[in-house]
């Protein structure tokens, strides 16, 4: 059983998915989907005893294998590298939070709305455990499926416009990536990922950047993001900043890197300084942003940046210090929108200038937004400290520049989670805060805290990710041309 | 006494199948009490059809190797039987739409008939070996569709869409007669394949005439295909007409213009090869970027529709203009979800324009997908399947199209295909948005009161058509190897 793990985790929330939608379980589809997604996250835990981080084989933990289409030699393949298994695990971590606080809430049209949310849960896992490109481009388009519905029904006011945004703008990129990849898979005559080798051409590359550039957001390609994220509920921003974005850092990692030594080598500097744009203009904003949401949305943008700036600084200790940053940023933006959301639930509204003096007689909220916060602004003891240190270690000795940039973001980070919190928690009581607004409820304690525990245990333990994601070159090829 | 050639009535059996349902409808048309007549008829319909559908994968199965029939004049293989059967199992789906449509009681014999006469003549027609076969399947069908649009008199736009439709498709076969007859004149053949002999032996590829005939027949062809500039009739006759026959229209005929184009093009004028590849591309450009554009704007969905199955006519022709195996291929497994979401997507119209008693817009779907789940996933899978996203078929047509023209060397065509792609997702996104985004409050539509009329037969039909569009991207590779062989018919 363990070589259908991956194959496991793809498609347990899938059928999971089939069955609310099929079979008339009504109101207790919350309760199942629950279920599934707490069962994905057993699974996962029990691939992570079973994962061999120090394989010297270049074919993936869990591989399968099995042709698909014969014709264009298209194959069903999916297996874990160390570094997209974290980047599971993130995804599934997440999304049983989401399905929970979605529970917690109770969302209208339940069977609708948890059957979408286990079906990005399938869509997502199968993008980070793709290895044909074609698969993954298939996993790639339907998280868009999914996403579209739950933000359009189940979204803010404005979220008709939001979604138009949102899907236009990364359907023009991965349309563009599906060009790429039919070119790719034609001159290559194999859509494989394991077995390709590399190709030269930078129209290629540039296709599947721009894809993942849209996707991460990177400046400025990020148009969508605002809206996308204050339009959605809030356990819906929580996975598209903390999962959604992750996939077009494993699109980096797993294509742009691998596949294309040469463009990455001649395109390096330009995304590293629209990565590092990114990172200083994405803070500033999220300095100036009037409510919760936009903070934690441009403070997304920001941290993908640094994070792109750690796979394109290509070196053990930068992709090590990323991929560890990746899950930090996925745990740390989700727990941030859902505590959005129950800010918003008490007061209804997420805007800075009506908030304020929450802390006072509310010990647990103020508890989780201050321990969140002070772990989001890199704190030095904190697992996001661990994780951008590692980048800013390895991008020096990219060029010393890039080390300063990413210094002055964190210096930004603290500016702006500073002011989030205390904006949020102290000051004078704001006249949105009603007096009798409820203290977290331990339903969401119960989500909450498994979150906040993640990154207490990945504070402590950073180590525990950033070694076991370049373990042993060879487990990964690309990784073998690494510079220590 | 004249010579009369042996027939292979094995061979003709899809299309002599549908003819005798067609003649069993229009005798029950007189025949039949009242109360059985539309029972009757529509199962002696769908008998038909299914029986067609028997036979052409009988004629399948059994002509592993293609060869001519009847005096040359038809062909017997693989690549005809798979666009029969395309062919009957949309018209077998369109009894089910049709069923339940509100009808004049008096012509229901007549229409079930005519739809059976219709498919025949299809079935017929993607045989065709020759230029007067050709003539002759495409106006057998023709003409049943012209009076199928205008079978409506009591509905607005009907008549008038019948009428558009003939005038226009009269004009189409004129122009595709002509140039049959200049082709003719150049190279005294009928036959594709001696037509081609003929360009070879007496070195003709230069000919003029010959040049202007293939023009023109292309041209006539693109008329049926609703391929642009030739697609003018087409949102206002899929508007007008009827909607089930809409629908039906938009599967089937696209599939037989488009096969038999593929078939005329390959095996009568390989010499021309480098100049019809161009022309087909072009008109695949132009039929893309007008399809696309206009449906922008569109707010009745059945134009909308309309428009869209224009663009989708551009895609299949980029497999067209790639003129290869793997195209061939393409093109064959793209009809096959194409023609199911097409019939499905007209469906689902038809049963919000029978609830509702009026046409159907993009404003007054609002909360349809909540009202009616199963039509609405339905038609949500189709909107999906039509703008190529995976987990339906119409991804993988994509897919297939763009590698074949990749693999021709046409990257740029591939590059407008992705271009007219992302165009197509605001029109396909604006109808899921209606139907699940929107609060069915917005609309203002007095509540009547019950249930929405159940349609049972309907409603498999759409549910049918769902699953083949979702089946076929996963068993792409049964679905390829049936066309595998059919595609080497065509020495491409």
């Amino acid at each position: 059983m363990t070589g259908w793990l991956a194959t496991i985790l793809i498609f347990l929330p899938l059928g999971g998915a089939l069955f609310v939608w099929l079979l008339p379980v009504g109101r207790l589809a919350g309760s199942f989907a629950l279920l599934v997604a707490l069962a994905e996250v057993g699974f996962w835990i029990n691939a992570l005893t079973k994962m061999d981080f120090d394989r010297t084989s270049s074919t993936p933990n869990f591989d399968q294998h099995t042709v698909w289409f014969s014709d264009l030699h298209v194959s069903y393949h999916v297996g874990f590298y160390a570094f997209s298994f974290w980047l599971a695990g993130l995804a599934v971590v997440v999304l049983a939070a989401a399905i929970a606080y979605g529970y917690w809430v109770g969302r209208d049209r339940p069977r609708a709305y948890f059957g979408l949310m286990l079906f990005l849960t399938s869509a997502v896992v199968g993008v980070f455990s793709s290895q044909d490109l074609l698969l993954f481009y298939v996993f790639f388009e339907a998280m868009m499926i999914p996403l579209y519905v739950l933000i359009g029904v189940w979204g803010g006011p404005g979220r008709l416009g939001a979604t138009v945004k949102f899907v236009i703008y990364t359907m023009a990129g991965s349309l563009l990536m599906l060009a790429a990849v039919i070119v790719f898979g034609l001159s290559k005559n194999s859509f494989d990922l394991v077995s390709t080798g590399p190709s030269n051409s930078t129209w290629l590359f540039l296709g599947f950047a721009i894809a993942f550039a849209v996707k991460a957001p990177l400046f400025p390609l990020h148009g969508w993001l605002p809206d996308a994220y204050r339009e959605s509920s809030p356990e819906v921003a929580a996975v598209l900043s903390g999962v959604i974005s992750k996939a077009a850092i494993f699109g980096f990692a797993r294509i742009c890197v691998v596949k294309f030594p040469g463009p990455f080598d001649d395109f390096r500097n330009v995304i590293l300084a629209l990565a590092a744009v990114g990172l200083v203009y994405g803070s500033l904003l999220a300095f100036r942003a009037p409510d919760i949401r936009g903070v934690i949305a441009y403070s997304s943008l920001a941290q993908m940046g640094l994070i792109t700036i750690g796979i394109f600084a290509f070196n053990i200790a930068s992709v090590s210090g990323a991929i560890l940053q990746s899950v930090n940023h996925g745990l740390l933006s989700a727990t941030l929108f859902l505590l959005a959301g129950t800010i918003e639930r008490r007061t209804s509204t997420g805007s800075l200038s009506r908030l304020g003096g929450m802390a006072r007689g509310r010990p647990a909220l103020a508890t989780a937004l201050m321990a969140t916060g002070i772990i989001a602004l890199a704190v030095p003891g904190s697992s996001a400290f661990a994780g951008e240190f590692l980048i800013l270690a390895g991008v020096f000795s990219s060029g010393w520049g890039w080390a300063v940039v990413g210094a002055v973001g964190m210096v930004l980070a603290a500016m702006y989670m500073l002011r989030l919190i205390s904006a949020v928690l102290h000051t004078k009581p704001g006249s949105a805060v009603p007096e009798a607004a409820l203290d977290l409820r331990p339903a969401e304690l119960g989500i909450l805290v498994p979150l906040i525990a993640c990154l207490l245990v990945l504070s402590a333990w950073p180590a525990g990710i950033s070694d076991r994601v370049i373990r042993n070159s060879r487990d990964f090829p690309a990784f073998t041309k690494l510079k220590p | 006494m004249i010579n009369t050639p042996s027939v292979d009535w094995f061979a003709l059996s899809p299309s002599l199948v549908a003819l005798g349902a067609a003649a069993i409808c229009l005798l029950s048309a007189v025949l039949a009490p009242r109360w059985l007549l539309r029972p009757f008829a529509a199962f002696v319909c769908a008998l038909g059809f299914v029986g067609g559908l028997v036979m052409a994968s009988l004629v399948y199965w059994r002509s592993p190797d293609a060869h001519l029939i009847v005096a040359d004049a038809a062909s017997r293989d693989r690549f005809a039987a798979v666009a029969q059967l395309i062919v009957m199992a949309s018209g077998l789906l369109t009894v089910g739409v049709s069923y339940s449509a509100r009808m004049r009681e008096d012509h229901i014999g007549e229409y079930y008939a005519l739809l059976a006469t219709a498919v025949a003549g299809m079935a017929f027609l993607v045989q065709a070996g020759n230029l007067m076969t050709l003539f002759l399947g495409l106006e057998w069908f023709s003409v049943c569709l012209y009076i199928l649009c205008a079978i409506e008199v009591d509905l607005v736009g009907s008549l008038e869409a019948g009428l558009k439709y003939l005038i226009i498709g009269g004009m189409g076969s004129a122009v595709l007669l002509f140039g049959s007859a200049l082709v003719y004149g150049s190279t005294g053949e009928l036959g594709f394949s001696e037509i081609a002999n003929a360009t070879r032996a007496h070195d003709l590829a230069a000919d003029p005439i010959l040049l202007v005939g293939l023009a023109m027949i292309l041209a006539g062809l693109a008329f049926k295909a609703s391929a642009a500039p030739f697609h003018m009739w087409t949102p206002d006759v899929y508007d007008g007409a009827p909607t089930p026959v809409t629908g039906f229209m938009a599967a089937a005929t696209k599939t037989v213009a488009l096969v038999l184009a593929l078939r005329l093009l390959s095996v009568a004028f390989p010499e021309k090869h480098d100049l019809w590849t161009i022309a087909v591309a072009f008109l695949a450009c132009t039929s893309l970027a007008w399809g696309n554009l206009a449906a922008l704007v569109q707010r009745r969905v059945k134009r909308l529709l309309a428009y869209s199955s224009i663009s989708h006519a551009g895609f299949m022709l980029i497999a067209v203009a790639a003129a290869n195996q793997l195209g061939t291929r393409a093109l064959l497994y793209y009809l096959i979800p194409y023609s199911a979401i097409s019939i499905g997507a007209f469906a689902v119209v038809a049963a919000r324009e029978r609830e509702l008693g009026e046409t159907v817009t993009i404003e007054n779907l609002a909360g349809f997908g909540w009202e009616r789940p199963v039509l609405g996933a339905a038609m949500f899978t189709f909107m999906l399947g039509f703008a190529g996203f995976p987990l339906t078929g119409g991804f993988m047509g994509k897919f297939l199209i763009f590698s074949a023209a990749s693999q021709r060397g046409w990257n740029w065509l591939v590059l407008v295909g992705v271009a007219a792609t992302l165009v197509s997702l605001y029109y396909y996104l604006a109808v899921i948005r209606a139907m699940y985004m929107r609060p069915a409050a917005e609309l203002g539509l007095a509540p009547i009161g019950g249930s929405p009329p159940r349609e049972v037969l309907l409603t498999s039909a759409v549910v049918a058509a769902m699953i083949v569009n979702v089946g076929a991207f996963f068993a792409i590779q049964p679905l390829v190897d049936l066309t595998r062989t059919a595609a080497k018919v065509l020495p491409l």
